[in-house]
C-alpha cells in the first residue's frame, strides 16, 4: 500500500515492464531490426583508442552479404581450407547437439543444452584465438572444445557421468573442464567466469606471459554484478582479455529487454567502462572470426580489453528442460534476419567455387556417423542410469587437497552404507 | 610449556616483540619474497599500505604488480583472485572488513570452494582471503561482524582465526602455502594488544604478552591444530580470536582452573584436542562473539555432545553475541564479556 495519496496535479508515474514483440501464436516480424549492410563498417586500427569504436557499438559488423560474398574491411581473408575446416566443426557441433539431445530424451542422461544457431560464436571465435589462450566459457560454447580438438568421447563420458567421466560424475552434464585444452571448468553460477577470466589475464600480464584470456557470457547474464566487476577490473588493469557477450535474444523465457536491450546495445556498455566495443553479426562466421582476431591482436599487443556483442538467435529451447513454445512465437527462428551460420558459410564456400551441396551432404553424414560411433564407444563406459559408476570414496576426494578427519569419517559412513546395501565388492566400479 | 612458564622465559630474554599487525605484515613480506607467485591485493592495500597498516611498505619493496590497490568491488576482488589461482598464482586478497565480504560470497562459495572438486583437481584456488573481523571497537553494525559460521558451513573452504602475533604470522604463512582456499579472519580488536573484555581497564600492548615474541624469519603453524592456552582440570573453554583473551582473563579473575583451547582453525577443526580436553574436565564452555543461532558454537556443541557424551557432567554451554545486529552504543551490553562468561562459568561449575 502506498504511504500517502498521489499529488492530484502531478503526473502519475508508471512502471515500464518490458514485453517481447511476439508471443506464442503471433506472426514474428523482425523488419524493425536494422542489420545494416555487409562490408559497410569501418575497421579501426587494433591499437585505437576505445572511443574510436563508438560507431561499431551501435552498428553491426558484417562480412557475408546476401550475395554470399565477403565484403569490406572486416573480411578476414581466410583460405578455403580454413573455411572448410570451420564448416566441418560446425557440422560436428550440430550433429553432436542433435545426438546428445536425443540421448537425454532416451534417458541416457539427465540434461543437455544445444547451441543451435550460435555455432559461429564459439567455433569461429575459438579459431581466431591461439590454442593456448585461456577460455572461460559459459555452458553454450561446446564449439570451442570441438574446434580445439578435445576428444569427443570425453565430452560424452562427461554428459553420461559414466565410469570414464574424468570429472567423476560430480558435475551436471555439459559442465566440461579441460586444463589441457585451456578450457576453464564450467560453473552453473552465471557470469562468475567473467571476473575470473580478467584475473587470469591479469596473472598472465603480471608474469609477462604472451597468452590472453577470453570469456563468454550470455546477454541475460550481463545483468549479474560479476559482469560489472569484470568490465571494471579489465579496464583498470588493461587486462589482456576479450569479453564475448552472446546476445541470442533469450535468457530462458526472458527476452533481452530484461537485460536492458530495449534502450541500448550490449556492445555500447563497453564505452562506459573504457573498453573497446564491437557489435557483430553472430551468424556471420567471417565477421565473428575477424572481430575475435581484432580483439585478440589488441589484447596481445597490450592495447587493452575488448567487449564484443555477438548478435545472434537461440534457435532451440534453453535446455532439455525447457519448451520455448510456452513463451515465444514458433516463427521466430525462420524469420530471424541473420539466418543460419552454417548455411551462410556453406553458401559462401559454394560461391567461391570451393564447395558443393554433395560434399556438404557427405560432410554432414560423416559428422553424424562419427558422433554416433563415438556415442556407442562412450556407452561402453555406461550411461547415467543409476549414477553409481564411481567408487564412493571419490565423492569425498578433491573437496580439499587432503581429506580432513570429518570427511574421512563421512567416507567411512558411505562405505558402511554401501556394505549394508550391496554386500561384497563395490558395485559398478 | 604453560603460559606462565612462557611468560617467565619471555621476561628474562630480550627477544623481539611485535604486535599482530606487524606479524601479519611480516608474514606477507616473507611470502612475497619466497614465492614469486604470491600476489597481495585489495582496497587501499597498495601505496597506502592498508587501512590497518597490515600491508605497509610491501608495494614499495615488492613492486606494483605484486602488491596493488583494487577497485571497490569485493565480487571482483575474489573473482579475479580465482582466475589468478587458475593461472597458477597464489593470490592473497584482502577484504577491508569481514562485514563487506558478502558481495564476494558467490565467488567464494560457488567458485573458490568448489573449483578443485568440480574440475577433479584440474583447477585449484590456492588463495588466502584476509579480512579483519570481530567487534569491541565501536564499529557498529558494519565494522564488527563475525561471519565465520557462513564459511565453516561451506565444504571446500578452510577458516582460520589467529589470536596472537606469533600465531598470526605462522598461521598466515601456512594459509598462503596451503593449496585450498583459506578464509583468514584477523580479530581487529587485538591488532594492537590483547583484550581482556574489561573494557573499562587500560589496554595492554602486545609487548607485555609472551605470544608477542615472534621469530624474524620463516616459520609456520600447521592448520587444523589448536593451541592449549591454559591447562586446567575443572572446565574446558573453547574459544578463538579475541575471545581467547577474554575467556582467559575471566577464568583468571574467577580463579577457575580451566583448560582453555584456542581453536585457531575452525575447519578443519582439531577434534582430538577438543575431545582430549573435555574427556579430562567433563565440562565444556564455548565462547564466541558471533551471534548465537546457527553460530559455530552450535557445531562445537553438537560435536562435543556426540563425541564426549559419557564424560560430560554438565550441559555444554555457549556464551555468544546476542541474536541481533551488532549495535553501536550498546556494544558493551552486546559483547560476550566478563559478566556473561562469569555467569556461565558459575552455572556450569555448579551443575
Amino acid at each position: 500500500m502506498v504511504d500517502r495519496p498521489a499529488g492530484s496535479n502531478k503526473p502519475h508515474l508508471e512502471l515500464h515492464v518490458p514485453e517481447p514483440k511476439f508471443r506464442p501464436g503471433d506472426q514474428a516480424d523482425f523488419s524493425h531490426i536494422d542489420i545494416g549492410e555487409a562490408g559497410a563498417q569501418p575497421r579501426p586500427d587494433e591499437a585505437c583508442d576505445a572511443k574510436e569504436t563508438l560507431p561499431l557499438c551501435y552498428d553491426l559488423i558484417r562480412v557475408l552479404g546476401e550475395d554470399n560474398k565477403a565484403h569490406g574491411a572486416w573480411d578476414p581473408k581466410l583460405d578455403p581450407e580454413t573455411l572448410r575446416q570451420m564448416l566441418q566443426h560446425f557440422a560436428t557441433v550440430r550433429a553432436f547437439d542433435e545426438r546428445m539431445f536425443r540421448g537425454q530424451r532416451q534417458g541416457k542422461t539427465s540434461f543437455y543444452m544445444k547451441c543451435t544457431g550460435e555455432e559461429a560464436t564459439s567455433v569461429s571465435a575459438a579459431m581466431a584465438l591461439a590454442s593456448d589462450d585461456m577460455v572461460f566459457p559459459s555452458y553454450r560454447q561446446q564449439g570451442v572444445l570441438i574446434a580445439r580438438g578435445y576428444p569427443m568421447i570425453e565430452m560424452i563420458n562427461q554428459i553420461y557421468s559414466n565410469k570414464a567421466d574424468k570429472l567423476k560424475g560430480r558435475q551436471l552434464p555439459i559442465m566440461y573442464s579441460s586444463r589441457e585444452h585451456s578450457f576453464f571448468s564450467i560453473s552453473g553460477n552465471l557470469a562468475t567466469q567473467t571476473p575470473q577470466a580478467v584475473g587470469w589475464a591479469m596473472a598472465s600480464a603480471i608474469k609477462n606471459d604472451s597468452r590472453i584470456a577470453a570469456t563468454w557470457v550470455g546477454e541475460g547474464s550481463t545483468a549479474e554484478g560479476d559482469f560489472h566487476s569484470a568490465c571494471t577490473f579489465a579496464t583498470v588493469y588493461n587486462a589482456p582479455v576479450i569479453i564475448n557477450v552472446i546476445n541470442n535474444q533469450w535468457a530462458i523465457s526472458s527476452f533481452s529487454g530484461f537485460a536492458g536491450a530495449e534502450r541500448t546495445t550490449f556492445a555500447a556498455r563497453a564505452l562506459g567502462y573504457g573498453l573497446a566495443g564491437l557489435r557483430v553479426d553472430g551468424n556471420d562466421p567471417l565477421a565473428v572470426y575477424a572481430a575475435e582476431r581484432w580483439a585478440a591482436n589488441r589484447a596481445r599487443a597490450n592495447q587493452g580489453p575488448t567487449l564484443i556483442e555477438f548478435f545472434t538467435y537461440r534457435a532451440e529451447g534453453h535446455s532439455t528442460s525447457d519448451d520455448p513454445s510456452g513463451y515465444r512465437s514458433a516463427q521466430e527462428r525462420e524469420e530471424w534476419p541473420l539466418g543460419d551460420p552454417i548455411n551462410r558459410l556453406k553458401n559462401h564456400l559454394i560461391e567461391l567455387g570451393e564447395w558443393d551441396e554433395d560434399r556438404q551432404a557427405a560432410m554432414d553424414k560423416e559428422a553424424a556417423e562419427k558422433v554416433k560411433a563415438t556415442t556407442k564407444e562412450a556407452e561402453k563406459n555406461g550411461i547415467l542410469g543409476h549414477g553409481l559408476h564411481h567408487p564412493f570414496r571419490t565423492m569425498f576426494q578433491d573437496v580439499y587437497e587432503e581429506l580432513p578427519w570429518h570427511l574421512e569419517e563421512q567416507a567411512a559412513q558411505a562405505k558402511r552404507e554401501r556394505e549394508i546395501k550391496w554386500p561384497g565388492e563395490e558395485p559398478w566400479s | 610449556m604453560s603460559a606462565e612458564a612462557k611468560q617467565d622465559v619471555a621476561a628474562e630474554t630480550t627477544e623481539r616483540r611485535i604486535n599482530m599487525i606487524e606479524a601479519i605484515n611480516e608474514a606477507l613480506d616473507i611470502m612475497l619474497e619466497r614465492d614469486p607467485d604470491v600476489i597481495v591485493m585489495g582496497e587501499d592495500v597498495g601505496y597506502f599500505g592498508g587501512v590497518f597498516r597490515c600491508t605497509a611498505g610491501l608495494q614499495e619493496k615488492h613492486g606494483r604488480t605484486r602488491v596493488f590497490d583494487t577497485p571497490i568491488s569485493e565480487c571482483g576482488i575474489i573473482g579475479v583472485a580465482v582466475g589468478m589461482g587458475a593461472y597458477g598464482l597464489r593470490p592473497v586478497p584482502e577484504i577491508q572488513f569481514a562485514d563487506y565480504i558478502y558481495p564476494g560470497l558467490d565467488q567464494l562459495i560457488s567458485e573458490a570452494a568448489r573449483l578443485r572438486y568440480r574440475s577433479a583437481a584440474e583447477f585449484i584456488a590456492p588463495m588466502t582471503v584476509r579480512s579483519p573481523f570481530g567487534g569491541g571497537i565501536f564499529g557498529g553494525q558494519t565494522h564488527s561482524q563475525s561471519p565465520e559460521s557462513l564459511f565453516t558451513h561451506v565444504s571446500g573452504l578452510k577458516t582460520v582465526i589467529p589470536s596472537t602475533p606469533y600465531d598470526a604470522k605462522g598461521l598466515l604463512i601456512a594459509a598462503i602455502e596451503d593449496n585450498d582456499p583459506v578464509i583468514f579472519f584477523e580479530p581487529k580488536r587485538i591488532y594492537n594488544g590483547p583484550f581482556s573484555g574489561f573494557y573499562d581497564r587500560p589496554v595492554e600492548p602486545w609487548k607485555k604478552h609472551p605470544q608477542s615474541v615472534v621469530p624474524e624469519g620463516y616459520y609456520r603453524i600447521p592448520l587444523g591444530k589448536a593451541r592449549l592456552v591454559a591447562e586446567g582440570e575443572e572446565l574446558t573453554i573453547l574459544a578463538y580470536g579475541t575471545m581467547v583473551h577474554v575467556a582467559e582473563a575471566v577464568a583468571k579473575e574467577k580463579g577457575v582452573d580451566a583448560d582453555i583451547l584456542d581453536l585457531r582453525t575452525l575447519v578443519p577443526l582439531d577434534i582430538e584436542a577438543v575431545e582430549k580436553s573435555v574427556e579430562k574436565t567433563g565440562k565444556c564452555l564455548i565462547v564466541h562473539e558471533a551471534t548465537r543461532t546457527s553460530g559455530f558454537g552450535a557445531e562445537l556443541s553438537a560435536l562435543v555432545t556426540e563425541r564426549c557424551f559419557y564424560h560430560l557432567e554438565a550441559p555444554v554451554t555457549r556464551v555468544t553475541g546476542f541474536d541481533t545486529p551488532y549495535p553501536h552504543s550498546l556494544e558493551w551490553a552486546y559483547f560476550p564479556g566478563p559478566v556473561r562468561i562469569g555467569e556461565a562459568i558459575d552455572k556450569i561449575l555448579k551443575d
